[in-house]
């Protein structure tokens, strides 16, 4: 890139597109002080419609590292984000998850100044957003079923993203345990795999290249047919241990719970490593990360103190379901099906519910009678409850673990907000 | 048509009802186990044991099974999924010595003599039904309302549909249902059956909110069924009163 960094990047810009994020940026701040959401959508949005091409301006000239993937992109987007910092280099974030294109506007408006961006993008958008920004590095998470009376079909996610990063110059920091990742990264030019793991199996049995069943031995795999296999890994989580390209190994002490936190933090440590942060300060960076977007929270209410988890498809419920504390603490379940959630809550029947056999457990949210019939199915005994509140007065006791799908999490948050 | 009992059950009384989950690794994009563990505890409640056999698609499908299902799945591993099919047979042999099928979405395409792939091109089906699938004008998201038909006995369906399916029937099936609200099969249509075959494309999973048609497959199997416990049955009826209401059906 041959223009010099201006003091200001705003200034830069060409008139129009300053108009655009001038005018974006108040409609955000209005968007907030009206309690209308956190304002990092509005803007994006009105800026886009005075100027289409304002995400090129405004990424133009900055190191773009964009983040996707089903499951862990804003957790990741943060973990990145705390590792980077450490350079001490003011970093643009849509941190709030706001992940199509008015989200990654307003992220970029709103830090003129900051010279390197990390972004989570949205599965779909990927593609168009990867050529809009022109990002150095391109981050694969996993691929999963997700909100599909909305989504693409996820082979079919996996072929765009192949085209499109068979076409970019950036770097892929890809999960090599997910075959269906594997195969999108597959066709790119400079790829560091990662051996992050892979909870949910559900939609990888078969080879993305030819569709012959996949031979699985622990994390590795490879197709029985055709010459698609596991590519060789240079980071590796290992239980609770990263091992970096130097094989050296460390602890993850996170405060970020589970497993699925510590695959976003080995990507994380990644990403970071392209950048010149050493593993150490990294890590230091990322182990202080304590919860994100209100997920991971932990909330006072009538004496009961609430752990809060976010689950928004099968994959997020397995690994949500894998980090609860044990019986006897209680657990409330709470399902919505607005658009952002998916309006068909089919997904339910593809989670395994078994394991809350035996400890209280209560049901809510707007469709709290198909999770009340799925668990019956189960043979998981459970009280409906209508709301979060109904759940602490019955259950009595010190501490409950929530795990909420988007909507209803974010109508929980509003409650305990009020008065938390 | 004979609603008699099925083959190897009934007359022997209680012995275990055989249900076959048909390719779950390609075939099971969205809730499908739920037809399965929906037949499973309706049988179970009526005092039948169960044998449940999970059939992945590197694996022979058994042909000795009572009721065989077939899930949804995106257009690659449908095509994939019925040329296995074909090749083993053992799905076809079944459907010809009586067994229950419960097809849906890509399932029920499949069961067709033709659907369409990937780029559209026409694939053989396996002809369990005289029905043809190809791609629609628009997608069909969203709730779904049917009534059965009356020869079946079985209560309206609520669902979810998500495809972009016509289906076209030919003689020698019935439509499943009529539609009151949502697409099915393009036509005013919803589903197809012929003998012990039953194809649609509802989701939701469809036996979920609709125990009904759980049962009618089961009677195949064993003959009458006594009613299920009114308190087993409670979350379900209510489930579907409220998915019911949600979707009134125009007068």
């Amino acid at each position: 890139m041959s223009t010099s960094s201006p003091p200001s990047r705003r200034t830069g810009l060409p008139l129009r597109a300053r108009l655009a994020t001038t005018v974006g940026g108040a409609a955000g701040r209005a968007s907030r002080l009206a309690g209308r959401g956190d304002g990092s959508v509005i803007g994006g949005v009105i800026g886009l419609r005075l100027k289409p091409d304002l995400l090129a301006l405004l990424a133009r000239g900055r190191q773009i590292v964009l983040v996707t993937g089903t499951n862990g992109k804003t957790t990741t987007t943060r973990l990145i984000a705390a590792a980077i910092g450490t350079l001490g280099q003011q970093i643009a974030s849509n941190a709030f998850g706001a992940n199509m294109e008015a989200g990654l506007v307003s992220a970029l408006a709103r830090a003129p100044d900051a010279t390197m961006a990390v972004l989570e993008v949205d599965e779909k958008y990927l593609p168009a957003m990867l050529t809009a920004t022109g990002a150095r590095v391109v981050t694969l998470l996993n691929l999963s079923r997700d909100q599909m009376d909305r989504a693409a079909e996820i082979w079919l996610l996996a072929r765009r993203w192949r085209a499109a990063l068979a076409a970019a110059d950036c770097r892929v920091i890809a999960n090599a345990d997910d075959p269906l990742v594997a195969w999108a990264a597959g066709q790119a030019r400079k790829v560091t795999w990662v051996a992050a793991g892979q909870r949910w199996h559900d939609d990888s049995w078969c080879c993305p290249n030819c569709g012959s069943h996949l031979l699985r031995d622990g994390e590795d795999w490879r197709c029985g047919e055709c010459p698609n296999r596991r590519p060789p890994v240079s980071w590796v989580l290992a239980g609770d241990e990263v091992i970096d390209p130097t094989g050296r190994s460390r602890r993850l002490d996170l405060i970020l719970p589970g497993r699925a936190n510590r695959s976003n933090a080995v990507i994380a440590l990644a990403v970071a490593d392209v950048f010149g942060v050493g593993v150490t300060p990294a890590l230091n960076a990322i182990a202080q990360v304590r919860s994100v977007a209100g997920r991971y929270t932990h909330v006072e209410r009538r004496g009961c103190d609430l752990r809060l988890l976010l689950a928004k498809n099968p994959a997020g419920w397995l690994e949500a379901l894998d980090i609860l504390v044990p019986a006897p603490v209680p657990v409330t379940l709470a399902v919505n099906a607005q658009v952002p959630d998916g309006r068909d809550t089919s997904w339910l029947w593809d989670v395994d519910y078994r394991r809350l056999r035996g400890r209280p457990v209560f049901v809510t949210g707007e469709r709290r009678t198909d999770l009340a019939v799925r668990l019956e199915a189960d043979e998981v005994a459970f009280r409906m409850v209508g709301n979060i509140d109904g759940a602490v007065d019955l259950a009595r006791s010190p501490s409950m673990e929530v795990i909420a799908n988007y909507t209803a999490f974010q109508q929980i948050r509003a409650l305990l907000g009020r008065t938390a | 048509m004979d609603h008699g009992p099925g083959p190897g059950h009934g007359s022997r009384g209680p012995s275990a009802v055989r249900l076959v989950w048909v390719y779950p690794d390609l075939l099971s994009t969205y809730g499908d186990r739920g037809n399965l563990l929906v037949l499973a505890r309706r049988a179970r409640l009526r005092g039948l044991p169960v044998e449940v056999a999970e059939v992945n698609s590197d694996q022979r499908v058994p042909a000795g099974g009572d009721i065989y299902l077939l899930g949804g799945g995106e257009d690659l591993p449908q095509v994939l999924a019925a040329r296995r099919l074909r090749a083993g047979g053992g799905l076809a042999a079944a459907a010809g010595r009586g067994a229950a099928v419960l097809a849906v979405c890509a399932g029920y395409q499949i069961v067709g003599t033709e659907f369409g792939g990937v780029e559209g091109e026409p694939v053989p089906g396996l002809g369990l039904l005289d029905i043809r699938s190809g791609r629609g004008e628009r997608r069909g998201v969203g709730e779904i309302t049917a009534d059965v038909d009356p020869a079946l006995g079985v209560p309206r369906l609520t669902g979810f549909e998500n495809h972009q399916g016509r289906t076209w029937r030919g003689p020698e099936v019935k439509p499943l249902a009529t539609v009151l609200a949502g697409v099915g099969n393009g036509d005013g249509t919803e589903g197809a059956y012929a003998g012990r075959v039953v194809g649609t494309y509802l989701h939701g999973p469809v036996l979920v909110r609709n125990p009904g048609l759980a049962d009618l497959l089961l009677s195949w199997v064993v003959g009458t069924l006594p009613p299920v416990d009114p308190r087993q049955d409670e979350l379900v009826q209510g489930l579907r009163r409220e998915r019911l209401a949600a979707q009134p059906a125009p007068a």
